[in-house]
C-alpha cells in the first residue's frame, strides 16, 4: 500500500513570488533637487520599465540641461554648511540612512527586481543588504578622517557629480554617495536610464533622514544628462560604466583639473587549477558569470581551466548551468532573472552570434522562458580562439567563454592579456600557488577559492582600462578630498 | 601508506548548502514535501530504555503517521537495536515499511571485528532488511584506512542481502576533506548508503555535510552507474530542515534521487513536526506537540 | 707649456640602461652643447625598455628597491658639482629609498569583511610611467617626479628639461653606476611638443606625472591619457611624498576563504 504512494510522489518548487504589495509604488517620481522632488523644468517624464514583462511601472521626471545645472546649484548652496558640520553630526546623519534602508530592505528589494530584472533572491540578500552596509561602514569614517590620509590635511572637494549604472542601481549609489557624504562633499547622482526607481526611494530615504536640503540631489535621466552633469561646474566626478563612456568622460575632463575617478568595464579571467575544490570551482564559475544575468562588470568571464580538468569541470559545470532556475525575477527561487533592457539584450544576442561565427561552439541551456520581457539563456561557449570577439570584448551577460592551460605561467599570461584589469578568480587547493598567481595577476581584485565577494571595507577598482580609483575602505575616502595642500 | 585527500573548500561548501536553504518552499510544495520526507524516515529509537512496547507502538506510527490523514505515506523503515529487530518485524510484517537495526556496536563501534559480524548476522537472521553500522573512527583517525575497508567489507558479507548502510560518525571527522574521503573509501568497500550520524554524537547532518556526502554519490554515479544512497541523521528535526534536506538531494543529484530508495532521513521527532506543519497547511492553525503522540 | 685641452663630453640619452645618440641624429645646440633630440622611435625605445625591465624591477623585495635607490643618493652625493639643489635631490632619494617598505602598511592593510574570509589589500605597481619633468629646477625637480615613481616600483621613461638638459642627462650617469638595472629609468632630452604625443599617447604607458605647470600641456597629456585611460598625476612642488605616490599604485585586493 505504501509503496504505491511512495513512487508517486514528485516534487518541484511552487511558485514563489514575493508580494508586490509589499512595494507600492507611486505613479510618477519627480527629480529630487534641493530637498524637494520637483517636476523638471526642461526635461522630460519617461514610463520605466519591468524588463521581465515590459510592463510600465512608472512615469519618472528625467533631467533636462536646466534641471542639471539646478541641481548643482542645490549642491553647490549646500556645500558649505554640510561641510562645517560637526564630523561626528555628518555621520549620524549617514548611519540614519544606513538604518532606514534596513527598514525599507523588503520594499527596495522588490523594486530593485521590478526596474532592473535582478532575481528577488539576488536584490534581497545582496545589493540592499550591501547598500546599508556601505552607508554604516562609512558614517562611521566621518569623524576619523584624520586617521585616513597618513596624516595629511585634507578638505572637501565640494559639489561631486556621479553617474551610476543600471546592474547595481542602489548598491552603486550608496557606493557613490556614501563616501562623499562622509567626507563633507556634498552630491548630484544620475540614476541610470533604465533603473531609476531605487535611488528614487533613496531620495526619499534622505529626505526622511533630515539631511539638509541639496546635500544629496537625485536627477535620473538618460546619457545626455549624465554627459551634462559630468561636463558642468561639479568639483569631482565618479562614474561607473562602460569603458568607452569612461573614456569619453576623461577625454571631457581634460585640462579642467577636476577630480575623477573611474570604474569600466572587464574581461576578468577566472582560474582553475586542476588542484582546486572542483565542485566548489563550479559553483565559484556560476557565482562569476550568472550572478545578475552577468550584469556585473567584475563578471569571471573568461573561464581558463587546467587542461587536465577541463572535461571534468565543463561537465560538472553544465550540469549546473542546467539546474539554474531562470524565469519571473520576483520569485524567490528564481537564480537568473531578465535581462535589464531590449537594447542590452541585443547586445548580446548580437555578440553571441558574433562568436559563433568566429567559430566557438555555443552551448545554450534549453529552458522555457517567457513571452514577454527580456531573456537570456545561460550560455558557456567552448573552442573559444583568443583573438574571437566573445574571449576580448565585454558582453555584459549570461555568457561564459572557456579556453584552457597547461601551466601557472600560461594562466597568468592570457589572464593578463587584455586591454581590462578589474578582477579574476584562482582556484587551487595550493595556498601557495594561489598567493603567487594572485601577485601576478593584473586585476583590482583577486579572488581565491571564491568570487564576487563584495565588502564596504574592501577596495575596489581596476587596473589599465578597467578604470582608476578605488571604492570601499579607507582607499575610497581619498578620491574625495584634496589632499596635503 | 599516505592518504591523498580530494580538496574541498569549506567556505564554499557551506555557502552553497546555506542558498539551498534558503529556497522558498511554500502551498503545493510544502505539503509535498512534508509527504516525500515523511515517506523517507527511517523512524528511529535507540535508547537504552527501548521496549517491545514502545517500539510496537513506533511501528504503528512509521506505518500510518496520522490516521487522520491517510494520504500520508508510510515511513520507510523503523530503526531500533538489534534485540527489538524481532519485534519491529512482527510488527511491520507486510506493511512495506523495513525494519533496520543498527550494529557494529552502535554507536562508538569499539569492538572487535567478530563481535561486528556476528552482531549483523543475528539482526538480518532476526528480521532485520537493513543494517546502520559504524566505522572504526579509531582506525580510520589513524589513517588505517585499510581496516576500516575490511571492517565493511566484512559487515557488507554479513549482510547478505540486507542493505548496508555506512555511518561515518561525520561530527568525529576532522574537515569536509575528510567526510569526502570517508564517503568514497565506505562506497568502495561495499556500502548501499552513507550515512551522517548516530545521533550521539555533538553535531548531526549538517547541510554541509550532507552536501558533500551528495556530491561523492553523484560523481560516483557519473563514474560508474552504480547508485548509492545518502541518510542523513541526527539533528533533522523540524520540517525546515527536512525540506532543505530535500533541496540540497534535488539540486545536487535531481529528482531521480527523491526516493527512499535513495535518500532517508533517520528521525524520531521530525516526524511530529512534519505532522504538525501539515495540520497546519490543511487547517490554517499552528498545532501544538500534544495533539500528536510522543512515538 | 701649452694648455691642457679639456674633453668635451658628447652628451647621450639614457636608453634600456645604455648611453645612446637619438635614433634620429639630430640634435638641439643648447648652451654650447650638442644635446641630442629624442624622437617618436627614441620614445617608442624607452617605453619598451621600460615595459621590458618593468615585471624584474616590481618583483624585487621592496628592501633591496630601497638599497637602490639609496645607492642612487649615494652615488648622486659623490658627485664633484655639487651644490644646494643636488643636496636637496639626495636628500629627497634618501626620503624615497625609505618609502618602499612602507608603501603597504600605509597605504594597505587587512580588510575586516563581514564573511569568513581573510581580505587584505596592497599596493602594487602600476607599471609604466611617464614623466614630464619641468624645465627648471633642472635636476631637483626631475628627481622629485621619478624618485616616487621608482620607489612605488615602476619603470620610469622621463623627459628632461627641455632648458637645461645637460645635468639632468648626467643622472643617468649616476643611476648608471648605482645599481638601477636598466630600463628601469629611461631619459629623454628633445622637444615637448615633438615628445608629447609619443609618450603619453603611447598605449603601454600605465600612468603619467605632467610637472611641466602648463595648461596647454595639461590639457593634450589628459586628452591622450584617455585614450587607454592612463593615471595622471599633476603634483606641485610642495606636494608630499604620499599624495605623490598614490597615483602611482594600483591596490589590489585579495579574498581568501578562511575554514579548513
Amino acid at each position: 500500500m505504501a509503496t504505491v504512494e511512495r513512487a508517486a510522489l514528485r516534487w518541484d518548487y511552487a511558485p514563489a513570488p514575493e508580494s508586490r504589495d509589499a512595494a507600492p509604488l507611486k505613479p510618477r517620481y519627480d527629480l529630487f533637487i534641493g530637498g524637494s522632488f520637483v517636476a523638471p523644468t526642461d526635461g522630460t517624464v519617461v514610463e520605466t520599465r519591468n524588463p521581465a514583462t515590459e510592463e510600465t511601472l512608472a512615469e519618472v521626471a528625467f533631467a533636462g540641461p536646466g534641471d542639471v545645472a539646478a541641481a548643482v546649484d542645490a549642491a553647490r548652496g549646500a556645500a558649505d554648511g554640510w561641510a562645517a558640520l560637526p564630523a561626528l553630526e555628518r555621520g549620524k546623519y549617514l548611519f540614519r540612512i544606513a538604518r532606514l534602508i534596513q527598514e525599507r530592505a523588503r520594499e527596495l528589494a522588490i523594486v530593485e527586481t521590478l526596474d532592473g530584472g535582478k532575481p528577488i533572491r539576488e536584490s534581497r540578500d545582496v545589493d540592499v543588504p550591501l547598500a546599508a552596509a556601505h552607508f554604516f561602514s562609512y558614517a562611521g569614517w566621518a569623524d576619523k578622517l584624520q586617521y585616513a590620509f597618513g596624516g595629511r590635511a585634507y578638505e572637501p572637494r565640494g559639489v561631486v557629480g556621479q553617474v551610476v549604472p543600471w546592474n547595481f542601481p542602489l548598491l552603486m549609489a550608496a557606493w557613490k554617495l556614501a563616501p562623499a557624504l562622509a567626507t563633507g562633499n556634498t552630491a548630484v547622482l544620475k540614476p541610470a536610464e533604465t533603473t531609476p526607481l531605487t535611488a528614487l526611494l533613496l531620495a526619499e530615504i534622505v529626505q526622511e533622514a533630515g539631511l539638509p536640503d541639496g546635500v544629496v540631489n537625485i536627477i535620473p535621466g538618460d546619457g545626455s544628462a549624465g554627459a551634462a552633469l559630468v561636463r558642468s561646474e561639479v568639483d569631482k566626478v565618479a562614474f561607473t560604466g562602460s569603458t568607452a563612456v569612461g573614456k569619453e568622460i576623461q577625454r571631457a575632463l581634460a585640462g579642467t583639473g577636476r577630480g575623477l575617478t573611474l570604474e569600466l568595464g572587464g574581461k576578468s579571467a577566472n582560474i582553475v587549477f586542476e588542484d582546486a575544490a572542483l565542485d566548489q570551482a563550479v559553483e565559484g564559475i556560476i557565482e562569476g558569470i550568472f550572478f545578475n544575468q552577468g550584469h556585473v562588470c567584475c563578471a569571471g568571464s573568461r573561464l581558463l581551466l587546467q587542461e587536465s580538468v577541463a572535461e571534468e569541470v565543463v561537465r560538472k559545470l553544465w550540469a549546473r548551468m542546467e539546474r539554474l532556475r531562470v524565469g519571473d525575477p520576483l520569485d524567490k527561487n528564481t537564480d537568473v532573472g531578465a535581462i535589464n533592457s531590449a537594447e542590452q539584450l541585443a547586445r548580446i544576442t548580437e555578440m553571441v552570434e558574433a562568436g559563433e561565427q568566429q567559430g566557438a561552439v555555443r552551448r545554450s541551456v534549453t529552458c522555457a522562458l517567457p513571452d514577454a520581457g527580456y531573456w537570456f539563456p545561460p550560455t558557456m561557449f567552448l573552442d573559444v580562439a583568443p583573438a574571437n570577439r566573445i574571449a576580448v570584448e565585454e558582453i555584459f551577460g549570461p555568457v561564459v567563454s572557456v579556453t584552457t592551460f597547461r601551466s601557472p605561467a600560461e594562466a597568468v599570461e592570457r589572464a593578463n592579456n587584455s586591454a581590462y584589469g578589474l578582477a579574476a578568480g584562482v582556484w587551487t587547493d595550493n595556498g601557495a600557488k594561489a598567493f603567487e598567481v594572485a601577485s601576478k595577476l593584473r586585476a583590482g581584485v583577486v579572488w581565491q577559492n571564491t568570487y564576487n565577494k563584495f565588502d564596504p571595507t574592501a577596495a575596489f577598482g581596476g587596473y589599465k582600462e578597467s578604470g582608476f580609483g578605488r571604492e570601499g575602505g579607507p582607499a575610497g575616502l581619498a578620491p574625495y578630498v584634496r589632499l596635503g595642500g | 601508506m599516505s592518504r591523498s585527500l580530494t580538496p574541498v573548500n569549506r567556505v564554499g561548501v557551506e555557502e552553497r548548502a546555506a542558498a539551498l536553504g534558503r529556497r522558498s518552499i511554500k502551498t503545493t510544495a510544502k505539503r509535498e514535501g512534508i509527504r516525500l520526507a515523511t515517506s523517507m524516515i527511517d523512524l528511529t529509537t535507540l535508547e537504552g530504555s527501548d521496549t517491545p512496547g514502545k517500539v510496537r507502538h513506533l511501528c504503528a506510527k512509521a506505518v500510518c503517521p496520522d490516521p487522520s490523514r491517510p494520504e500520508l505515506p508510510s515511513c520507510a523503515a523503523v530503526c531500533v537495536y538489534p534485540s527489538l529487530v524481532g519485534v519491529a518485524a512482527a510488527a511491520l510484517e507486510g506493511s512495506g515499511v523495513a525494519v533496520a537495526s543498527v550494529a557494529t556496536g552502535f554507536p562508538a563501534g569499539q569492538t572487535s571485528l567478530k563481535v561486528k559480524v556476528d552482531e549483523t548476522r543475528e539482526a538480518v537472521a532476526a528480521g532485520a532488511s537493513e543494517i546502520d553500522m559504524v566505522i572504526s573512527r579509531d582506525a580510520y583517525l589513524r589513517g588505517d584506512d585499510r581496516t576500516v575497508a575490511r571492517e565493511i567489507e566484512a559487515v557488507k558479507e554479513a549482510c547478505g542481502s540486507a542493505h548496508l548502510k555506512v555511518i561515518l560518525e561525520t561530527a568525529e571527522l576532522p574537515t569536509y576533506a575528510h567526510v569526502r574521503h570517508a564517503s568514497e573509501l565506505a562506497i568502495a568497500a561495499g556500502a548501499d548508503v552513507i550515512k551522517t550520524s548516530t545521533g550521539k554524537a555533538s553535531s548531526g547532518a549538517t547541510p554541509g555535510v550532507v552536501l558533500v556526502m551528495l556530491e561523492v554519490v553523484r560523481d560516483h554515479f557519473e563514474r560508474t552507474g552504480r547508485v548509492v544512497g545518502v541518510k542523513a541523521a541526527g539533528g533533522v528535526s523540524t520540517t525546515k530542515a527536512a525540506l532543505h534536506m530535500l533541496v540540497l538531494v534535488k539540486e545536487t543529484l535531481g529528482d531521480e534521487w527523491l526516493t527512499p530508495d535513495r535518500f532517508r532521513i533517520g528521525a524520531s521527532s521530525l516526524l511530529n513536526d512534519l505532522l504538525m506543519q501539515y495540520a497546519k497547511l490543511d487547517g490554517g492553525h499552528y498545532g501544538r506537540a500534544e495533539d500528536f503522540s510522543k512515538e | 707649456m701649452s694648455a691642457r685641452q679639456a674633453v668635451a663630453k658628447t652628451y647621450k640619452l639614457y636608453l634600456g640602461g645604455a648611453f645612446v645618440r637619438s635614433e634620429s641624429g639630430r640634435t638641439d645646440p643648447i648652451g654650447g652643447v650638442n644635446v641630442p633630440r629624442g624622437s617618436r622611435k627614441d620614445v617608442r625605445d624607452a617605453v619598451k625598455a621600460a615595459r621590458a625591465a618593468a615585471p624584474g624591477w616590481a618583483k624585487k623585495t621592496a628592501y633591496n628597491r630601497g638599497q637602490v635607490l639609496y645607492r642612487f643618493a649615494e652615488a648622486l652625493e659623490s658627485r664633484s658639482d655639487r651644490s644646494d639643489e643636488i643636496d636637496e635631490a639626495v636628500d629627497l632619494l634618501v626620503h624615497y629609498a625609505g618609502w618602499t617598505d612602507k608603501l603597504a602598511a600605509v597605504m594597505g592593510g587587512v580588510n575586516p569583511v563581514a564573511a569568513p574570509f581573510l581580505s587584505f589589500s596592497s599596493p602594487e605597481p602600476t607599471g609604466v610611467v611617464a614623466v614630464l619633468a619641468p624645465d627648471s629646477p633642472d635636476v631637483l625637480g626631475l628627481v622629485r617626479e621619478i624618485a616616487p615613481a621608482l620607489a612605488a616600483g615602476n619603470t620610469v621613461v622621463a623627459v628632461v628639461s627641455r632648458t637645461k638638459p645637460l645635468r639632468p642627462l648626467d643622472l643617468g650617469e649616476v643611476a648608471g653606476v648605482s645599481d638601477i638595472p636598466g630600463g628601469v629609468l629611461n631619459l629623454l632630452s628633445g622637444r615637448l611638443d615633438e615628445l608629447l604625443t609619443p609618450l603619453c599617447g603611447h598605449r603601454d604607458v600605465n600612468a603619467i606625472i605632467d610637472a611641466t605647470y602648463d595648461d596647454d600641456v595639461a590639457k593634450t597629456v589628459d586628452e591622450l591619457a584617455a585614450e587607454t585611460v592612463k593615471r595622471v598625476s599633476r603634483p606641485s612642488p610642495h606636494t608630499d611624498s604620499l599624495t605623490r605616490l598614490e597615483p602611482l599604485v594600483e591596490l589590489k585586493t585579495a579574498w581568501h576563504p578562511v575554514g579548513s
